[in-house]
């Protein structure tokens, strides 16, 4: 496998990189466990499809080869997701959302949209800057499987996801804010 | 005040124990500076000019006794001995070891403490009135409705990576002491004609390199869609907020570029959705959350316990000043609320030492139910003392140098800890806090002047707020030298206003005398018993400008 470029960063050569090759992580999370296997492989170029499949492309490659099931839509961090979009992402084998940067949360409200407000039941994975300390997070807003960035270690990535077992919100796991369920256990 | 259940306690030592882990794994070179830095910001530790800093959380500034103690502890322990109190109700540690930290936030954590969300680009802590459930002016109790928003805020999966940090103030009463106006979300609990609890939901306030009054969004939010409101203003600006530009990241930037319809179009649509969801509260979660707020068990005290009060303060001149300037009525008749002065000369503002605070935890726990409160202007309340043991506390605040009676006054003033600590200041804040305190402080002089807030920050950031400053002082860096900008009319309360700059800067030595300028155009200029800010509001920057650059 080449070097594995990080995606989306704004230096020359990994831009360049980044086009010519798709991304392929080495650590896959998904519900929670370590994956066995990652078939898929994320592809940031715009204008071409690549060779290898299943592959994540961009959302306008995606929405105009919707025929090929070995094709799924790569959500950029600032996709806005109308309800038009949001309907017809109900037709994807999976999504993908994109974190050009760990520091932009643009993709945790993507991924609540998803599964909230159009009840999208596939996998939703997180790519690019994904790092062990967001997971927690990412899997609360509905995240169902998160490729790491390669440098980082899939036993921190599991050991992060079960740091917490309160929370006070609703999320995409558990519907009800923690205040209604202390009313119902104080009934 | 609010006492944590099984659930908060849970998730405060489960934060700790996760913050281990990534210090662990910081040390050890498995995760690096850059993806440290925001881990570590949520927990409220900043790398600072000399050590670490560390902000420890007071939310809404509400603090029992005990957890006094145990910060006095804590800093006597890992610190040097004191803490700052700051502008927005929190704590800070100026000398810990990073090493460290995760132990401090374990002793926290068993006095139901912490330091989550207290920096980093996230909902930091909320703050509020400090005289919250005593004020006579008080239509509805914001402490209930601050723990809903904190329980809501702390750890929310969707809102950790904000495009910049994102702060809530909250105000139940009829005069605004929570500068609501200045925050990135203000909210104002009101009545409506027939006695409903309604919310105003005011956004795109802030100070900082552009500062600006916030803009109304809703006006009459009923209370249930409290929480559900407030995640579609949160969830538009994580969408929509700036991200190229950290300057513009601020969810003012956000409501002036859009407008404040088309903000308030896009928050109502994504609300819409999310109105009567899962987080609509009602009256048994509210109920909850008033339990922990009880009126204090006060006895009754004499109706003529007031009057030896009136006559003390008619006999003895120092008393009186006290209670003239330090001294709030309450609602209750025959309780007051007695505001502890952290401005003393020797100390930076804001400073206090361990030994100070098992101090007034000790005062609290005899004359005020074991309580007190943090305010943003940088003092402590005791929120409930009986008239009757008034005297007694006052010689006790005397004898800790905490009985100043200046507060509201020019010498009461707001200031960042500023170069002498901060890394991100271009000036020092402290030494110009000591040159005006010692340059005035003449008590007829500072009672003459009347209100009179004077705040300073070192540098535009504005944690010293001195754009809201009746009088602002801005330290700048111009090549490599200090100096400072001064601006007047700036105003933090109902009447918001931001100041204007006066004109070129100065040398820190020439401070106060540009300031005593300042102060003598008002003298000269002003009308009978009017404010210094009424006076700069009837005439203008001119004749200030005129006679500090004469």
């Amino acid at each position: 496998m080449p070097n594995n470029p990080v995606p989306n960063k704004t230096d020359e050569t990994q831009t360049e990189a980044v086009e010519q090759t798709p991304v392929h992580v080495d650590h896959l999370i998904a519900n929670g466990e370590l994956a066995a296997e990652n078939a898929w492989c994320v592809s940031y170029d715009a204008d071409a499809l690549p060779e290898q499949r299943p592959a994540f492309v961009p959302l306008a490659l995606w929405q105009a080869n919707q025929e090929d099931a070995e094709l799924a839509p790569l959500l950029t961090s600032d996709t806005e997701l109308t309800a038009e979009l949001g309907k017809q992402l109900g037709n994807a084998p999976a999504i993908a959302i994109d974190f050009p940067a760990f520091t932009d949360g643009r993709g945790y409200s993507i991924a609540r949209l998803l599964r909230e407000r159009y009840g999208y039941s596939g996998e939703v994975r997180a790519v690019g800057d994904v790092l062990v300390d967001q997971l927690e997070y990412m899997r609360r807003c509905g995240f169902t499987a998160m490729a790491l960035r390669d440098d980082q270690h899939p036993e921190d990535a599991l050991r992060a996801l079960s740091f917490f077992s309160v929370r006070y919100q609703p999320d995409v796991e558990e519907r009800q804010a923690l205040f209604e369920r202390r009313l119902a256990d104080n009934k | 005040m609010y006492r944590y259940d099984i659930h908060d306690q849970t998730l405060v030592d489960e934060r700790v124990a996760q913050f281990r882990d990534q210090m662990e794994r910081y040390r050890a070179g498995r995760l690096g500076e850059e993806e440290f830095r925001p881990l570590r910001l949520q927990n409220g530790l900043y790398i600072q000019r000399h050590a670490p800093m560390l902000r420890i959380a007071i939310p809404y500034g509400m603090l029992a006794g005990n957890q006094l103690r145990a910060l006095a502890e804590i800093t006597r322990r890992y610190d040097r001995g004191y803490g700052h109190f700051t502008t927005r109700q929190n704590l800070q540690l100026n000398w810990p070891a990073l090493e460290d930290v995760p132990d401090i936030l374990a002793d926290l954590a068993k006095v139901q403490m912490h330091a989550i969300q207290t920096s980093g680009n996230c909902i930091r802590n909320t703050t509020s009135d400090q005289f919250a459930g005593i004020a006579n002016d008080e239509v509805e109790d914001p402490r209930p409705w601050c723990e809903l928003i904190r329980q809501w805020s702390t750890l929310h999966p969707e809102f950790a990576y904000l495009p910049r940090k994102f702060k809530i103030a909250v105000s139940g009463a009829a005069q605004d002491r929570a500068a609501i106006q200045v925050h990135d979300i203000g909210l104002r609990l009101w009545h409506n004609a027939d006695g409903e609890l309604r919310v105003k939901v005011l956004a795109g306030g802030g100070l900082g390199r552009t500062p600006m009054i916030a803009d109304v969004v809703r006006e009459d939010l009923p209370w249930q869609h409290l929480l559900t409101y407030l995640e579609a203003c949160v969830r538009v600006y994580n969408q929509f907020g700036r991200r190229d530009n950290k300057f513009k990241a601020r969810i003012k930037i956000l409501v002036k570029a859009l407008g404040i319809e088309e903000f308030r179009r896009r928050v109502e649509e994504e609300w819409a959705h999310l109105k009567d969801g899962p987080q609509t509260l009602n009256q048994a979660a509210v109920d909850a959350a008033k339990v922990h707020f009880p009126e204090p068990d006060r006895r009754p005290v004499a109706e003529s316990a007031n009057e030896d009060f009136d006559r003390l303060r008619a006999e003895n001149r120092s008393f009186a000043r006290f209670v003239t300037n330090n001294v709030t009525d309450h609602k209750v008749p025959g309780y007051k609320a007695v505001t502890l002065s952290l401005k003393r000369r020797e100390h930076a503002p804001g400073d206090v030492t361990a030994d100070q605070m098992e101090a007034v935890a000790d005062l609290a726990d005899r004359y005020s139910f074991g309580e007190v409160r943090v305010t943003h202007e940088q003092n402590l309340v005791l929120s409930d003392v009986p008239v009757d043991e008034l005297e007694a506390l006052w010689k006790e605040l005397e004898a800790l140098g905490m009985a100043n009676p200046t507060v509201g006054t020019l010498n009461d003033i707001i200031c960042c800890p500023g170069g002498d600590y901060c890394s991100l200041a271009n000036a020092v804040s402290i030494p110009i806090a000591q040159a005006l305190q010692e340059r005035f402080e003449d008590l007829d002089f500072l009672y003459d002047l009347g209100p009179l807030d004077l705040n300073i920050s070192g540098c535009m950031n504005a944690c010293g707020h001195h754009h809201v400053g009746h009088i602002g002082i801005l330290g700048v860096d111009k090549k490599g030298e200090e100096f400072y900008q001064i601006s007047i009319g700036g105003n933090s309360t109902d009447d918001a206003s931001l100041g204007k700059i006066l004109g070129p800067s100065f040398f820190r030595s020439d401070v106060p005398d540009v300031v005593e300028k300042v102060l003598e155009v008002y003298v000269s200029q002003r009308h009978e018993d009017e404010r210094f800010l009424d006076t700069y509001r009837r005439i203008g920057l001119k004749p200030f400008k005129e006679r500090v650059y004469a």
